[in-house]
């Protein structure tokens, strides 16, 4: 096994743990360093190399995937914190959350049944890139200044809009093919 | 950084030589050969100077398969015994097959096998041994036109393939003795040949109509890197459903009823594809048909009236399109060129209502039935190693999602569509009953909920789980998808450590003693030996190993210790030894353990690659700091 294998993420493209990141880079950082390990730059080396190559290749994915992902990194953060997580118990939201919840839920049901459904499915979608956005921002200081517990809790919250934001992907495009 | 990069200029063992490698155009009408010859990738024709092969093979009794313009030609005339458009049963079931149509003009042989055989004059066989004889045919060219024998080729399948029929094209290449480095994506090639022709950067969409599929890829193109965004598609999609449409339009208007001859079908078929093609510049054509009563019946197809009938059928690509641009995040408008791709992309109304869609006029100036197989050349020239210091890399995803079947015919998502490969993901599992030692996993690809509607790869049975309470047991399963897309599965008991044994029963493809068998059927009937062939093939494979390995050793010998290189070259000795014995099996047992005396020689230098892969970074960033 490789030592690169075993390193975390960050380490592994070369940059510090923190929230903030900087997307150029990442994505340069990516391209180098799959260039360095794709299984293709291995098509002629032994057997033991092309599978160091795939392996390697596919860490440097996950890693790219994980780090690109503002959710998907800010869980990496915590779990290297020592926060666990486990999906199936951490259920517990405050009332107010819940309720904007059910409210946003309700209006994408009511957008099938409306005769201009895209436009009002637009304004829908950007209330809820907005909230998204607010999430990320209070994230990136609850991690900044440590408050791990409060950190977890919004993660779970970005969950759920990030949920609702697929749903109502998946509906902007049933309605446009239907087009 | 590849291997051969890392070593002085002229210190290769062999400098000047050339290693001989094509790609390859395994299509559904037509396919087709290329190689990089004096830095510039080109299609080589055959002796008659045809670059494109008819995808067609016709069996006889007791005679060699015929491929080509002169199968086609007896397409009609010999149609049980013509098999056309093979592409379209590739990785496909018997089930699958009748859903392509109740006017299929074949026999199907009764087997055990899952894989379907059609049943021929010359015996029963399956699409890929149809297939590899496609493929010999073009071997054989390319190695007359360049004068030796091809060290590896590339062959390119729809982007949209799922494992089934990407399994089962590279089996075809094995069976046609072809070194496959790899399985590259038409609409990636297609963009190869395009960016370096273009020397483009920025966001492309390549549009792939072929004879019977149908692939829409976004690809981003920066400094070299071809990174696939999103593909979409439809693998029984293409010109043929065009023919189809004008054929039954045709049976309509002439009064031909649905269980009309073989024959009648062959000639209404290739009528339809005729006034098709010469829709491309006229406003209309006559068609005219001999039936099966010796009558001849006539009609006139106009442009507008074809519309109608295709409309549909493009409809549905545009559709694709939309999704595709969606997966990428991608507005149409963001698109700096479309690449046509294709020979359905020739019919103008494809092309006006793709442009349509894109807002842009596509890009059809190089030749839509030769830039994929151009783009596999270029990429095969540098897997074989010809080009060291090439930065170009593809990056591809994978065309649909990877799950497994849970409680109530559910399916669990492990690995989503547009996940760019190679990639590998676990899943837990664990025991429902007390003292369970077998479990039993179902492989689909699909992006559907139900089992039902998603396409069953492969069924899994785990044996030997030691016995313990129930929920007790951790069973980790780990998907991996390689370079080319294909998945493979591994199974271990974590409490314990068991690596349970794996039976697996691929849904559709061929089982490894198939292809034994039908490797040894090919190459008797080539009058070849088998143990001739064994050593040359581990000959072979033992030059490569050691050669590559002695350009690792002069780049990083650094990396290891005076006791572990020696061993290393003890055992390169005796490899080097026994490749020049006759016992192909002694070569072989060499090659594993030189390989697994490299191991830990392989994770330093890949660790020694990825500190490099990002040492300029920091010294760009230092400078910045100044």
């Amino acid at each position: 096994m490789t030592a690169a294998s075993t390193q975390n993420y960050f380490e592994l493209f070369d940059l510090p743990v923190a929230f903030e990141i900087d997307n150029a880079s990442l994505a340069e950082r990516y391209r180098d360093l799959q260039r360095a390990a794709h299984p293709d730059r291995y098509a002629n080396a032994t057997e033991r190399e092309r599978r160091e190559a795939m392996q390697m290749a596919a860490n440097i994915n996950e890693a790219f995937q994980t780090l690109k992902s503002p959710l998907q990194r800010a869980r990496y953060i915590l779990q290297l914190k020592g926060v666990d997580f486990d999906d199936q118990k951490d259920t517990s939201f405050d009332s107010e959350f819940l309720m904007e919840q059910i409210e946003l839920r309700e209006a994408l049901a009511e957008v099938r049944d409306d005769p201009n459904a895209l436009s009002r499915l637009n304004t829908l979608m950007q209330d809820i890139n907005a909230r998204i956005t607010d999430m990320q921002d209070d994230l990136a200081k609850a991690l900044g200044s440590e408050d791990l517990t409060e950190a977890k809790a919004m993660v779970h919250k970005l969950q759920f809009l990030h949920k609702l934001r697929v749903e109502s992907e998946n509906l902007e495009a049933e309605l446009a093919d239907a087009l | 950084m590849a291997l051969l990069q890392i070593s002085e200029p002229g210190q290769s063992t062999k400098p000047h030589e050339r290693r001989l490698a094509a790609g390859i155009d395994l299509g559904t009408t037509n396919s087709l050969i290329a190689s990089v010859r004096s830095g510039q990738a080109d299609t080589l024709p055959d002796a008659e100077g045809r670059h494109l092969l008819p995808s067609v093979v016709r069996y006889q009794h007791d005679q060699a398969a015929q491929v080509g313009v002169e199968a086609r030609a007896m397409a009609a005339q010999d149609p049980l015994n013509t098999i056309v458009s093979v592409k379209r049963f590739m990785g496909r079931g018997l089930s699958d097959i009748k859903h392509l149509g109740s006017r299929l003009p074949y026999e199907f042989a009764e087997t055990e096998s899952v894989v379907p055989r059609f049943h021929t004059a010359a015996g029963n066989f399956s699409a890929i041994e149809i297939s590899a004889d496609i493929l010999r045919v073009l071997r054989d060219r390319a190695e007359q036109t360049l004068g030796d024998e091809l060290q590896g080729v590339v062959i390119t399948v729809p982007a949209y393939f799922d494992d089934a029929q990407r399994q089962a094209t590279k089996d075809a290449g094995k069976l046609a003795g072809l070194n496959v480095l790899r399985l590259l994506n038409e609409p990636t090639a297609a963009a190869v040949a395009y960016g370096l022709d273009k020397a483009a950067e920025g966001v492309i969409a390549v549009y792939d109509l072929g004879g019977g599929t149908f692939d829409i890829s976004i690809l981003r193109l920066h400094k070299g890197v071809f990174e696939v965004m999103a593909t979409g598609g439809d693998t029984a999609l293409g010109g043929d459903d065009f023919d189809q449409a004008i054929a039954q339009w045709l049976m309509q208007q002439a009064g031909i009823q649905d269980d009309t001859s073989h024959h009648q079908l062959r000639r209404l078929m290739q009528a339809a594809c005729s006034a098709k093609e010469a829709l491309t510049d006229a406003e209309q054509t006559t068609i005219s048909l001999e039936l099966d009563n010796g009558k001849h019946w006539q009609a006139e197809l106009t442009r507008e009236q074809f519309k109608q009938l295709v409309d549909p059928l493009i409809q549905k690509t545009v559709i694709t399109c939309r999704r595709a641009l969606r997966d990428a995040q991608v507005d149409a408008s963001e698109v700096q060129a479309v690449v046509m791709v294709g020979g359905s992309t020739r019919v103008p109304r494809v092309r006006e209502k793709i442009g349509e869609f894109f807002g842009q006029t596509p890009l059809t100036d190089i030749d839509p039935d030769k830039v994929v197989a151009i783009g596999a050349a270029v990429q095969a020239d540098v897997l074989v190693g010809n080009k060291p210091d090439d930065e170009m890399l593809l990056l591809d995803v994978i065309p649909l999602s990877l799950g497994l079947e849970t409680m109530g015919g559910l399916v669990e998502k492990i690995i989503p569509r547009n996940t760019t490969i190679p990639v590998a993901r676990a899943q837990d599992f664990t025991t429902y009953k007390d003292g369970q030692t077998a479990m039993s996993i179902h492989v689909l690809q699909g992006e559907r909920e139900l089992v039902s509607d998603c396409r069953s790869l492969g069924r899994f049975a785990l044996h030997g789980i030691p016995p313990m309470v129930a929920g007790a047991a951790r069973i980790r399963v780990t998907f991996q998808v390689d370079a080319d897309g294909l998945l493979s599965v591994m199974a271990r008991e974590e409490t314990t450590g068991v690596e349970s044994g794996i039976q697996i029963k691929p849904s559709y493809g061929l089982t490894d003693t198939e292809i034994e068998t039908m490797l040894r059927d090919s190459i008797a009937h080539a009058h070849d030996d088998v143990d001739a062939r064994n050593l040359r093939e581990q000959q072979v494979e033992a030059d490569r190993v050691i050669e590559a390995l002695q350009v690792a050793l002069r780049a990083d010998a650094d990396l290891l210790s005076e006791s572990e290189r020696a061993a290393i070259e003890a055992s390169m000795q005796a490899l080097a030894e026994a490749r020049n014995g006759t016992d192909h099996r002694a070569i072989k047992s060499a090659i594993e353990h030189l390989n697994e005396i490299t191991t830990e020689f392989a994770a330093r230098r890949m660790d020694s690659t990825i500190k490099r892969a990002l040492a300029g970074h920091r010294v760009d960033e230092i400078k910045l700091q100044d």
